[in-house]
């Protein structure tokens, strides 16, 4: 696995994935332009259109946009539907976050301490910082887990670490046992509820229920306007998923893509092939706990708070649900389904649309979203599982090329292996 | 004086009589001058300042005072706003009452709540006329009343009720209320006998007792004091000794202890060391050191040291200083909740007590395991149905069990007798999920059969749907499931062990389901068929068996079943749109571990979840989601290990 | 309606500068409650509350001569979208000041965005105190208004000498908690007779925790329960308790989170006489509660209950009114300097005041439960001014806030210095 350039077939070498696959080309453009455009309508750098709270929202939907990529790449690429990988999220926010909370309250903190008639001691100073971010729940020490949180570089590191660890230990354990299909989603949920109710607990160390708070501001940076770090935040979630697409769309072109579809229309096939399915899986399985967290750790602090319930099963739920609905097997797909989604889910909660009349009964959005969202997810997998992504195959193509075109399944082979389940 | 301001009463009152037109009261009366004279204590009664008049009223021999403390205790006295006249009202509506002579009990007439004020005395002073009608009670004729004196006695006894009790026994004719008296005064003896033989008699009389009660009684006397001297007494109230820095015994609170008698000097409290820098700050220097350098603990303390030789400050105290002063000591403890010939009996009795009270909360604690894990099965069983037997993955389980409850709510409704209701609610429910299965079966789940990845999120969406619609429905505040009376309170078997009644209730009907299931698959011509189905759907095909239906009937029943089990489950929690959510993850993995396709592996399932939840929640019993996690954890290591469950299906049927 | 010395004068001096307040849009009211999600069952009443108060106010006239507009938005119960929702009302509405929260998570949630942008909170819910923002009044009860006085009635009036602390595992019940720890520790209940419990959000297996409580009478002492358990959980919780027979008599509960609303969802015959401790009952005798409950019932349907954070709103929201017109604006600088001393009736009998350290000074309540659901009111006490920082925490005994004099929410008194302006979350 560690060469990964030697899985690509021979004719690879000489194509950057970019010009085999046009659609990368017009994601990225689409991106860069979304990007450049929502500047020049915010009221950080541009004309002032676009309100804060909403470029914060748009902010945040791309790193849900990308989060999906990683979900459509383990899901509708290796066939492993985790329901978990909201986890792997929160874990990436809560790394970020406990950074951020502790230099801010440092700051806070060494400012007071300096009207003292004494100058702290590192001891005090400490102390102030875990009294701060622990009184409100109730303790005034710090947990061992907040040993590497004054320093960036490590709580960075930290995103990235720990929850591809966790994958990796949690994903070796199951594929090692063979867990597979609906059972592995109902492990990777039990892990998720595991996960959030370990965290609910006070004693955890991560403030159990309050989370952590206050992550919008940047520490060092109070002068800074929201407006203006909504806008650095949009960027670096923008740039962020534009990579991991890159990313995603180089994992699944090569030879390891067409290894790892292999997979999950027939993992039996594959193993007898001669294939390690386990290592396969766990590398796509820990990869995309990566990205995850990555995504997590840039949407928390557009957020400002990150609390367990942000890792309850149902969120992971949700995850599946966006890459169902913009169509799983196809990367933008899966950008589309999570924007769409969660885009029109804001409109609908947010009370600005208007309620409909019927004489006898009014229908308030508020009320009767969630309705609609529900059986909508029931239209979509009886009558369009390709979701709406699939609307791209009407688009009629110059040549049927359908290697370089097949990011998405085909069409029969999915059926087929869970007809055999 | 007196009849001076009851003349004033009297005008006020002729005045108020314009309300009250049958305002004929008698002032003069000798309970209501009493009362007056305890008229604030009265009206604002609180524990600490009620006993005087309480003891009044006991004492004063008036005929009339027993029926007003009765009253008084049940919220019936009022006083008037003006004049201050006690009376004993009955509220007729929410703004009238009819009020009453105190004296007398002869019926004044009716007048508006507002002009009265009612007595309301707190639980703690109601229980303290309690004690004091004891006396009153214990002779009534009415055998109720002479048990609400019992329960007084229980719960606020006073040395004055031993002679009472005693006298009474001989004469009770209720064998029931006999032993209980005579358990009471065992009881009262223990902690007011005349002397310590008598005492020690009534303490052997509780030999292996389990009741908490006698513990209650025994454990004050046997309370201890730890205290230090240079040679350990040899009276008979002393205990063995402790050795400072074992676990009844820190070093550090030895040490307080003989601070606190004077025997050591006490240690410099934590940030004395900042504390005495500050203080002697002169400048910016502290005992000649630059302030703005004293930012690590080394350099305070070096400064503190100077402090110390400069005599600007106490030295603290070195370990050494700790460790002689702790040898040269003799800890022990010593009774002081009774004479040493009484608490060693006690402690003796209770020694034999405590062993059969740690085996009786093993059981209760087995108890309560068995009782959550036929929680889980009923909840569960469903699932076993639709999972494990034809493969389906059904997220909206939850939402079915929620809508049983929700039936069994609306019954309640309709129809108010409890015990009809329930009876009613138990079909009504099966019937309202059995067809929201068969209608789920027809319109989602069977275009999905060879998509099981795909059942999954449709049924999550039907699952989200229907719980926002319960919510639209029934709004967002918990909705009462009330249990008829008869499954109100618990099977007790000792103070120890204890059942509520809804629980094994919950029991059986797990223990009736899972016959149900057994007979429905085994002994059934539809069972055959499912059977049949589930393991080849084209050969049962063939053998003229509809498919088809087979899958809608068996979806409806396992759904079904989940709308019974969420009738159990409203009794004996809450009904909310979100119940059913707590209850799928769960579901499944009991259905996980147990083993798919096998109706004993849920059931050992869900014991084993159960029991293993109340076994670490027994080892942890101030953290109750801690009990949870771990709980999740071990079952994700578990499926690991048996990724087919404890009873893996083997051969063709596990292929199936 | 009495206005404050300071009030008066600021309306004297705006009202001059400032003749005629021309109106050419209404005055906006955010309401930020949780129509949807698990605290919908308690935050769509305060939602309600707040539509039938703005209804009245411009029924009486409006407030400045414009009419009010409440704008309301369903944060969902997903605290991180509180944040959002709250920027949305400041930036996107504009409104003048929100109405809104309940737990105290989402509060932190929203507390960094209300200071950024310099709105104004108010919060209606009991809490654990430890906070005092200057852009936020809290109008629910501090723990000193709540919790201590009954923990008092406990120890004074039950003569309880052994307490279970039970709740639900967040933020409110363990900083409570905690302080009560400290508090009995101070009235010399050894710690070993302090059982605490935290359970998840709506827990239903209750047996062993009453079996466990029922276990600590063994060694004859009085055992009460402090009970900060959460929404749903009482449910279950008060089943078992009625299953096992406990009565009030033998062991009181004492609930803070337990209200007309949550006694709704259950049959509460067999729970008469344990207790709550609140700033309001439905069954408070007065003339202005008996007009409120009315109106409440009319709007909402017979069946419905008036409850503690609905007349925290009431206080709340006239008090603003009030401010408000004494300000001639609905700045929120001039606003929060014409809050400091307002007073208004509350519903219990007494007046309301609002301090400098934005809390209210009430009477606390204890009531019992009774048949019918309601609350018998048996204690009630003088006006209990709010204390944002407890003092029987050490950490929090040095800190005072007072917004008015000293500008400061979290000030230190043993080293004389604001430690910081902002307020922690």
């Amino acid at each position: 696995m560690t060469d990964t350039t030697s899985l690509f077939p021979k004719y690879a070498k000489s194509r950057p994935v970019i010009t085999r696959h046009p659609s990368v080309l017009i994601f990225i453009a689409c991106l860069a332009l979304f990007t450049l455009g929502v500047t020049i309508l915010s009221e950080g750098f541009g004309i002032g259109v676009i309100s804060t709270s909403f470029v914060k929202t748009l902010g945040k939907t791309l790193c849900l946009c990308l989060v999906a990529l990683a979900m459509d790449l383990v899901w509708g690429y290796c066939g492993i539907l985790s329901l978990g990988h909201m986890a792997f999220f929160g874990i990436g926010g809560y790394a970020i976050g406990m950074w951020l909370m502790y230099a801010r309250t440092e700051i806070i903190v060494v400012q007071s301490l300096a009207a003292a008639p004494l100058p702290p001691t590192p001891q005090e100073i400490s102390d102030g910082i875990a009294t701060q971010i622990f009184g409100v729940v109730g303790a005034s020490e710090f947990p061992p887990i907040w040993a590497l949180a004054h320093s960036l570089p490590l709580q960075l590191a930290a995103v990235v670490v720990v929850p591809g660890l966790l994958a990796l230990i949690f994903g070796w354990l199951a594929f090692r046992s063979r867990v597979t299909g609906v059972y592995l989603s109902i492990l990777t949920q039990a892990m998720t509820l595991a996960l959030s109710l370990y965290l609910f607990q006070n004693d955890s160390g991560l403030r159990g229920n309050n989370g952590l708070s206050g992550l919008q501001n940047l520490p060092g940076l109070d002068a800074v306007p929201q407006s203006v770090v909504s806008i650095w935040f949009l960027w670096a979630s923008a740039l962020a998923l534009g990579l991991g697409y890159l990313l995603c769309a180089w994992v699944v072109s090569g030879k390891f893509g067409s290894v790892i579809r292999a997979i999950r229309d027939d993992e039996a096939r594959v193993r007898f092939l001669g294939y390690s399915v386990e290592a396969y899986k766990l590398t796509v399985f820990t990869l995309t706990a990566v990205i995850a967290a990555v995504a997590g750790a840039l949407y928390y602090p557009q957020a400002g708070i990150i609390n367990p319930a942000e890792i309850a099963p149902i969120a992971s739920i949700y995850l599946a649900v966006w890459v169902a609905i913009g169509g799983r097997g196809r990367l933008y797909g899966a950008v589309i389904g999570a924007a769409f989604v969660s885009l029109v889910s804001t409109w609908f909660t947010g009370g600005q649309a208007p309620d409909v009349n019927l004489g006898f009964y009014t229908i308030s959005w508020v009320d009767w979203w969630t309705v609609l969202l529900g059986l909508s997810f029931v239209a979509v997998t009886l009558f369009a599982p390709k979701g709406i992504g699939g609307l791209m195959d009407l688009v009629p193509a110059g040549t049927p090329d359908r290697h370089g075109a097949a990011l998405g399944p085909d069409d029969s082979a999915l059926r087929e292996k869970e007809a055999d389940k | 004086m007196r009849h001076f301001l009851i003349l004033i009463w009297m005008v006020a009152l002729s005045f108020s009589a314009l309300t009250v037109p049958a305002m004929a009261q008698n002032m003069d009366a000798p309970i209501q001058q009493l009362m007056q004279t305890h008229g604030d204590a009265l009206a604002k009664a609180s524990r600490k300042t009620i006993q005087p008049a309480i003891d009044a009223l006991t004492a004063s021999g008036l005929p009339a005072a027993q029926n007003v403390m009765e009253r008084w205790q049940a919220k019936e006295v009022w006083r008037h706003k003006d004049t201050g006249a006690f009376v004993i009202a009955e509220e007729i509506d929410r703004d009238t009452i009819r009020i009453f002579d105190p004296s007398d009990r002869s019926e004044i007439g009716e007048a508006e709540d507002k002009a009265y004020k009612q007595l309301k005395p707190n639980s703690g002073v109601r229980g303290m006329i309690a004690a004091a009608l004891v006396k009153f009670q214990l002779t009534d004729a009415d055998a109720r009343v002479r048990v609400t004196a019992l329960d007084a006695i229980s719960r606020d006894p006073e040395a004055s009720h031993l002679p009472a009790l005693r006298d009474v026994i001989a004469t009770e004719s209720d064998p029931d209320i006999a032993t209980r008296m005579t358990r009471l005064e065992r009881l009262l003896t223990i902690q007011f006998g005349a002397d310590d033989a008598e005492r020690i008699a009534a303490i052997a009389h509780f030999e292996g007792d389990l009741g908490v009660d006698a513990r209650a009684a025994l454990n004050p006397l046997v309370t201890t004091r730890v205290q230090a001297a240079q040679e350990r007494p040899d009276t008979p109230d002393v205990l063995g000794p402790i050795t400072p820095g074992s676990d009844a015994l820190s070093r550090m609170d030895a040490y307080a202890l003989l601070v606190a008698e004077n025997l050591a000097p006490p240690l410099i409290p934590p940030g004395e060391v900042r504390a005495a820098l500050i203080r002697n700050i002169d400048g910016d220097t502290v005992a000649g050191v630059q302030v703005a350098t004293l930012s690590t603990d080394a350099a305070r303390n070096s400064a503190f040291a100077t402090l110390v030789e400069q005599g600007l400050a106490e030295p603290a105290a070195t370990v050494q200083e700790i460790d002689t002063a702790l040898d040269a000591f003799q800890f022990f403890e010593v009774y002081i909740g009774a004479p040493p010939t009484v608490a060693r009996a006690a402690h003796d009795v209770l020694r034999g007590i405590e062993a059969s009270v740690a085996l009786n909360q093993t059981a209760d604690l087995a108890l309560d395991a068995v009782s959550l894990a036929s929680i889980y099965f009923l909840a569960a069983i469903g699932l076993a149905i639709t999972f494990g037997v034809m493969g389906v993955i059904n997220m909206a389980h939850g939402e079915f069990i929620m809508m049983g409850a929700y039936t069994g709510y609306v019954v309640q409704l309709f129809v108010p007798d409890h015990t009809l209701s329930i009876l009613l609610a138990i079909p009504l429910a099966f019937m309202v999920t059995f067809a929201a299965g068969v209608a789920m079966e027809r319109l989602v789940i069977r275009w999905l059969y060879h998509r099981p990845l795909e059942t999954l999120l449709a049924t999550f969406g039907v699952s989200i749907a229907l719980q926002q619609l319960a919510k639209n429905i029934f709004g967002t505040q918990a909705r009462p499931l009330t249990a008829p009376g008869w499954l109100d309170g618990s099977m007790v078997i000792n103070d120890i062990v204890s059942i509520s009644y809804i629980r094994i209730a919950i029991f059986i009907l797990a223990l009736v389901f899972l016959a149900l299931f057994l007979i429905v698959m085994n002994r059934t011509r539809l069972g055959l068929e499912v059977r049949a189905v589930t393991q080849n759907p084209r050969m049962a095909a063939s053998m003229g068996i509809n498919p088809d239906r087979i899958n809608m009937l068996t979806f409806g029943f396992g759904s079904g079943i989940a709308g019974i089990a969420g009738v159990a489950i409203g009794l004996y929690a809450k009904v909310t749109s979100e119940m059913g959510a707590d209850y799928i993850v769960q579901s499944f993995m009991t259905v996980v571990v147990g083993g798919v396709g096998n109706i004993w592996g849920t059931l050992l399932g869900a014991t084993l979840v159960g029991t293993m939840q109340k076994g670490i929640e027994w080892l942890n019993p101030s953290n109750t989601l801690a009990a949870q996690t771990y709980m999740i954890l071990f079952i994700i290591l578990f499926i690991q290990f048996r990724p087919r469950g404890i009873i893996a299906l083997k051969g063709r049927a596990a292929e199936a | 309606m009495k206005k404050s010395l300071l009030g008066t004068t600021a309306a004297v001096v705006l009202g001059t500068a400032l003749p005629a307040l021309a109106c050419d849009a209404p005055i906006k009211i955010g309401v930020l409650h949780s129509l949807s999600g698990t605290m919908a069952i308690s935050e769509t009443t305060l939602k309600d509350t707040m539509e039938m108060l703005v209804e009245q106010q411009n029924a009486a006239g409006g407030v400045l001569g414009c009419d009010l507009e409440a704008v309301v938005v369903d944060p969902a119960s997903d605290w991180p979208l509180f944040a959002e929702k709250a920027r949305e009302l400041l930036t996107v509405h504009e409104v003048d000041v929100i109405f809104g929260n309940w737990t105290s998570v989402s509060r932190k949630s929203v507390l960094p965005v209300i200071e950024e942008l310099n709105g104004l909170l108010f919060y209606p819910v009991q809490y654990e105190g430890e906070e005092s923002s200057k852009n936020v009044f809290y109008t629910g009860a501090a723990p000193n208004q709540q919790a201590i006085p009954a923990t008092d009635y406990f120890l004074e009036e039950l003569e309880v000498e052994k307490f279970a602390l039970l709740g639900t595992d967040y933020v409110y019940p363990r900083t409570t908690n905690n302080i009560l720890e400290a508090y009995l520790q101070d009235k010399g209940i050894p710690a070993d007779d302090i059982f605490v419990n935290y359970t998840p959000f709506g827990h239903s297996d209750w047996s062993k925790i009453v079996a466990d409580v029922v276990a600590l009478g063994a060694d004859g002492k009085k055992v009460g329960v402090i009970s900060t358990i959460n929404g749903d959980a009482n449910v279950g919780f008060y089943k078992e308790l009625a299953a096992a027979g406990i009565s009030a008599d033998d062991i009181p509960v004492v609930a803070f989170s337990v209200g007309e609303e949550e006694l709704a969802g259950l049959d509460t015959s067999n729970l008469v006489g344990h207790l709550a401790a609140w700033n309001y009952f439905q069954s408070a005798e007065s003339d202005a509660n008996d007009a409120w409950v009315e109106a409440w019932k009319a709007r909402m349907g017979e069946e419905r209950v008036t409850n503690d954070p609905m007349e925290a709103h009431y206080i709340g929201f006239n008090m603003w009114v009030n401010a408000a017109t004494a300000a001639g604006t609905t700045d929120v600088d001039a606003v929060r300097t014409a809050m400091y001393g307002q007073e208004f009736p509350n519903l219990t009998g007494g007046t309301a005041v609002m301090l400098p350290n934005h809390h209210l000074a009430k009477p606390v309540l204890i009531g019992e439960i009774q048949e019918d659901g309601q609350f018998d009111i048996i204690s009630q006490t003088a006006e209990v001014p709010g204390d944002a920082w407890t003092d029987f925490l050490p950490e929090s005994a040095v800190l005072v806030s007072d917004w008015k004099e000293l500008g400061c929410g979290m000030y230190n008194t043993e080293t004389s210095s604001c430690v910081q302006i902002k307020s922690n979350y």
